[in-house]
């Protein structure tokens, strides 16, 4: 229990971002409108690929003579990047098509 | 200077996050939205390879490695959403989902085996680091196997698999893998504790496959959605690893935006997400085609063409046979030709229509049907007494009676369109086969309907051209 305590109070600022971003998360989607809900899904899907970032560090601290921690890491940045870039493109070619009609 | 820069970089590409989801909830502006984070998310990452300095302030290395992953992934990426059909979107949308959850679970193992190969230093393997290690392997492997099972499912390669008591065992494998974690977090530096790794490395690979595995097709939408909030947590532990704001801020984002999404699909359904999980909905299919149904009615192709010529509201309640057989071109012209002779033509559209939320807006949209004149559910239901022919391309469970009135139906409950409520109801269907979900469906039968059976597509074009000769 102290070590709980403990740990709250170290981490007060982080748990303050999640609690915010949490309602914030909910409180963004809410509104969308079910005909979005598509290009929604690949948007999000989109953002969740930031993860590249974390691969990138990954990446960037291998030993440059430890190949297969680079090899694995080459497989997280291809895979964030399409994940990234794949979810981007499509929500914008689904976007594209939902111009106003006369 | 320049990890200040970076700072400032990752303020301002979380800030196009929100901004982006943010204009997601307008056609008009959601295109906006979408290239607005997408630059963010280019900023970002091109602050990182040149700006991030780790503990002991060194740059990032390995340049070349970091460029070529980029440029694999990028040409990959853009070739498959630009080929992939408006059809096979969710199943597209799937795949990039679970390549999210691979990487997070990469980063982790890589971390972990770093830690290994230094012998697990105290100061940088305390149960704070190793339980957010654990929480990337656990949930990037759920949503990395999870995914590419229901990419498997959607696009037909993978048939439901189901057996008796199998939300049990996975309760129990899920509960391992959680234990074993928790064992090795409190004593990592044991023989055992990295062949008990990989253990919980595969027990979450096969949780990721068994959990998806028995959901029923009208269910698809609300996995993939819970799947999409699954991926947001597992970028955020990549980002609690490297304390990482921007990611994950934004990683926590899309996990509480998914998991609201699947809460409001599971009530479109009027279902628990507890139900959908372990409901294994539809994949049974014991109860269905078991009791003689009576007789239906055919129509031909002239006298629909006359029923829907005369009429003065259409409405069109399209499904996922509208997405298989392509028919969205074929539909929209029927709709303008129908215009064209003073006949007022609208969309009615179930929140789970097709396999994916939201899947007929897209591909209708793709056909140049303007969104006004998609109804979504509860307008609909107010304007089908006033309708005089309901048109119901390749959709089943969301027009099914039983939903409303036969409590033994796996669907009871789940809000329909109400189609019976106007003059007519013509049904394009292939066969009489049932739906995904393996239930029977009354409107089949009912005096009002009549079936028209052929490929959407094809029928929709026949349908035209007799419309043409009147």
């Amino acid at each position: 229990m102290e070590n709980f305590l403990q740990w709250i109070s170290a981490n007060e600022q982080l748990l303050y971002i999640l609690v915010l971003v949490i309602f914030l998360g909910f409180v963004v989607i809410s509104r969308v409108p079910t005909i979005l809900h598509t290009p929604l899904m690949s948007h999000a899907n989109a953002i969740s690929g930031v993860v590249i970032i974390g691969a990138i560090i990954v990446m960037g601290r291998v030993e440059p003579d430890n190949y297969v921690a680079l090899a694995l890491g080459l497989l997280a940045v291809i895979a964030g990047t399409i994940n990234v870039v794949g979810g981007f493109v499509v929500t914008d070619r689904m976007m594209e098509m939902f111009k106003k009609k006369k | 200077m320049g990890v200040s820069v970076l700072s400032v970089i990752y303020i301002l590409s979380a800030i196009t996050f929100i901004l982006g989801l943010k204009l997601m909830s307008n056609p008009v502006t959601a295109r906006k939205g979408n290239q607005l984070a997408g630059a963010g998310m280019f900023a970002a990452v091109i602050g990182t390879i040149f700006l991030f300095r780790d503990s002991n302030g060194e740059l990032l290395r390995n340049h070349i490695w970091i460029f070529s992953g980029i440029a694999i992934g990028s040409i990959v990426g853009v070739l498959a959403a630009k080929k992939v059909k408006m059809t096979a979107m969710p199943e597209m949308v799937s795949l990039f989902n679970g390549l999210g959850g691979a990487s997070a679970s990469l980063i982790a193992l890589i971390e972990f085996l770093h830690l290994k190969n230094s012998g697990f230093p105290a100061d940088q393997s305390g149960p704070g680091i190793l339980a957010i290690i654990f929480s990337g392997i656990i949930l990037g492997n759920i949503t990395f196997s999870g995914s590419v099972i229901a990419w498997g499912k959607l696009s037909g390669k993978v048939k439901d698999f189901i057996f008796k008591g199998q939300h049990i065992v996975n309760l129990i494998l899920l509960a391992a893998g959680i234990l074993l974690a928790a064992l090795i977090i409190s004593n990592v530096r044991s023989g055992t504790a990295s062949v008990l790794f990989w253990l919980v490395f595969f027990i979450s690979l096969l949780y990721g496959v068994l959990f998806v595995m028995p959901i029923g097709g009208a269910d698809m939408p609300v996995v993939i959605s819970l799947l999409n909030s699954l991926s947001g947590l597992s970028a955020a532990t990549g980002g609690f690893l490297y304390n990482n704001k921007a990611v994950y801020t934004a990683g926590i984002l899309v996990g509480a935006a998914g998991t609201i999404l699947t809460v409001l699909m599971c009530k479109a359904m009027n279902r628990s997400l507890m139900n959908v999980l372990i409901g294994a909905f539809g994949g049974g299919g014991s109860q269905a085609g078991t009791k003689e149904q009576g007789t239906y009615k055919e129509i031909s192709l002239n006298d629909a063409a006359v029923l829907l010529s005369y009429a003065n509201k259409v409405m069109v309640v399209p499904g996922y046979g509208l997405a298989v057989a392509q028919a969205q071109h074929a539909c929209h012209d029927l709709e303008k030709l129908l215009e064209s002779k003073g006949v007022e033509v609208k969309y009615a559209i179930h929140p789970v229509a097709g396999r994916m939320p939201g899947h007929m807006n897209v591909l209708l949209a793709e056909a140049d049907v303007s969104y006004d004149k998609l109804l979504e559910m509860e307008p609909a239901n107010e304007e089908f007494p006033s309708t005089d022919v309901v048109l119901v391309l390749g959709a089943n469970d969301v027009v099914n009676p039983a939903a409303k009135n036969d409590p033994s139906s796996p669907i009871y409950g789940m809000p329909i369109l109400d189609v019976g409520a106007a003059k007519h109801c013509i049904v394009v269907k292939r066969s009489m086969k049932p739906g995904y979900a393996g239930i029977e469906n009354d409107l089949f039968f009912q005096p009002k309907t009549s079936m028209l059976f052929g490929d959407a597509k094809k029928v929709l074009q026949e349908l035209s051209n007799e419309i043409k000769n009147i």
